[in-house]
């Protein structure tokens, strides 16, 4: 199974291992802060420790990897790391959103409510559309 | 010897992955509400995108790069999808 | 001719990371990527107007190391729960830039670093509702959000 690794130099080996093991830890470690902490607004926090330096390391690793192993530059991988940190803030606003929405909705738990008047009004109105999902 | 280390490497962060993939699913299976069901899917398959990588570094192979930039686009598409249904009640208004 | 020459350019680079690099898919990619910023000017979204690009890569760099500093103490928070309770909360702030692009950047930093998230941004009296996993020195997050990034954003963005 990793026959074709083993013409890399040993130092590469460890770089690769280090940020590997660096990656899949923190993406472990959010997991585990995701299962634990006990509201939806701090369990948001957690899995961005894999969706920054999780990703950031695993892609470190590969590019690495790759690079030594085929001796020309290869960092492709870095499309992977732009798209995902662009791409999970706006899942997490979105779903931040709809969950601040839903909350106020139902009036339960202790979110801030919104300052402007006009939108509660319409958000009261509008919002009693989703609420047993 | 870089063999043996790169080996082990890869071994311990696919346990890992795969153990991050099995918390978050309980996560999603156990969720109180439906928001944390879907932020649950989505840690499930940024670590399952991760998990491919590794293969990748593994058995040095590049296709298994391809597909994990699907896995993280298809992804991306279904957690806003899911986060806007939450939000609206429909998806397409 | 060319509306978008940051896109154009942007998407000419993934054009030849995803293929590797020829001449015949340097010919492609640039094809695709011109025709692909035509079909974005008919769409007219606001055009980003940088000032001082130049100090682009400083946020980066500031951004960086950030990200690996707040990496960590949320992993401590995360590995002793329960030994020492951590104090979440909810926070306002209000922003002075108004440029819809360096919000949408302040947004994507801030939600990016683990620790803080982004909820909800109000356009008519310009506040920010955001969500700290650490809470403890509310007058400390206000000024590394005004300070460290605000002022470098409406450096960066005219």
């Amino acid at each position: 199974m990793i026959q074709p690794a083993a013409d890399i130099p040993v130092w590469a080996a460890i770089a690769v291992a280090f940020f590997l093991l660096v990656g899949s830890g923190l993406a472990l470690i959010g997991a585990i802060g995701f299962l634990r902490l006990p509201t939806f607004y701090e369990r948001i926090h957690a899995p961005t420790l894999g969706t920054s330096w999780g990703i950031g390391g695993v892609m470190l690793a590969s590019m690495i990897f790759f690079t030594v192993s085929s001796g020309r530059l290869v960092f492709h991988e870095i499309l992977i790391g732009i798209f995902v940190t662009v791409t999970t803030p706006i899942t997490f606003m979105l779903l931040a959103r709809a969950a601040l929405h839903r909350d106020r909705a139902e009036g339960n738990g202790n979110v801030p409510d919104k300052q402007n008047k006009s939108q509660v009004a319409t958000d009261v109105l509008v919002g009693s559309g989703s609420r047993d999902v | 010897m870089s063999a043996i280390i790169l080996f082990t490497a890869v071994s311990i962060a696919q346990l890992m992955l795969a153990a991050a993939m099995a918390i978050a699913s309980v996560r999603m299976f156990r969720g109180p509400r439906a928001q944390d069901r879907i932020i649950g899917l989505d840690t499930l398959y940024i670590n399952a995108m991760l998990l491919l990588v590794t293969f990748g570094i593994g058995t040095g192979q590049v296709i298994y790069f391809e597909s994990a930039l699907v896995i993280g686009m298809l992804g991306f598409v279904a957690t806003v999808a899911l986060a806007k249904f939450l939000m609206r009640g429909e998806v397409i208004e | 001719m060319l509306p978008y020459p940051l896109l154009t350019l942007s998407l000419i680079l993934m054009w030849l990371l995803l293929n590797g690099f020829t001449p015949g898919h340097l010919v492609l990619g640039i094809l695709v990527a011109v025709f692909a910023s035509w079909a974005m000017a008919s769409l007219r979204p606001d055009r980003p107007r940088f000032a001082k690009w130049y100090l682009l890569p400083k946020l980066f760099g500031i951004v960086l190391y950030d990200i690996v500093k707040s990496n960590i103490a949320v992993a401590l928070i995360i590995l002793k729960i329960g030994r020492r309770s951590h104090n979440p909360g909810f926070l306002t702030v209000e922003l002075d830039i108004e440029n819809h692009v360096a919000v949408a950047v302040l947004a994507v930093v801030l939600t990016s670093t683990p620790g803080s998230a982004w909820l909800e941004y109000d356009s008519n009296d310009r506040t920010v509702l955001l969500h700290v996993l650490d809470l403890d020195n509310e007058a400390q997050w206000r000024d590394m959000i005004k300070n460290r990034y605000e002022k470098l954003l409406m450096e960066i963005f005219a």
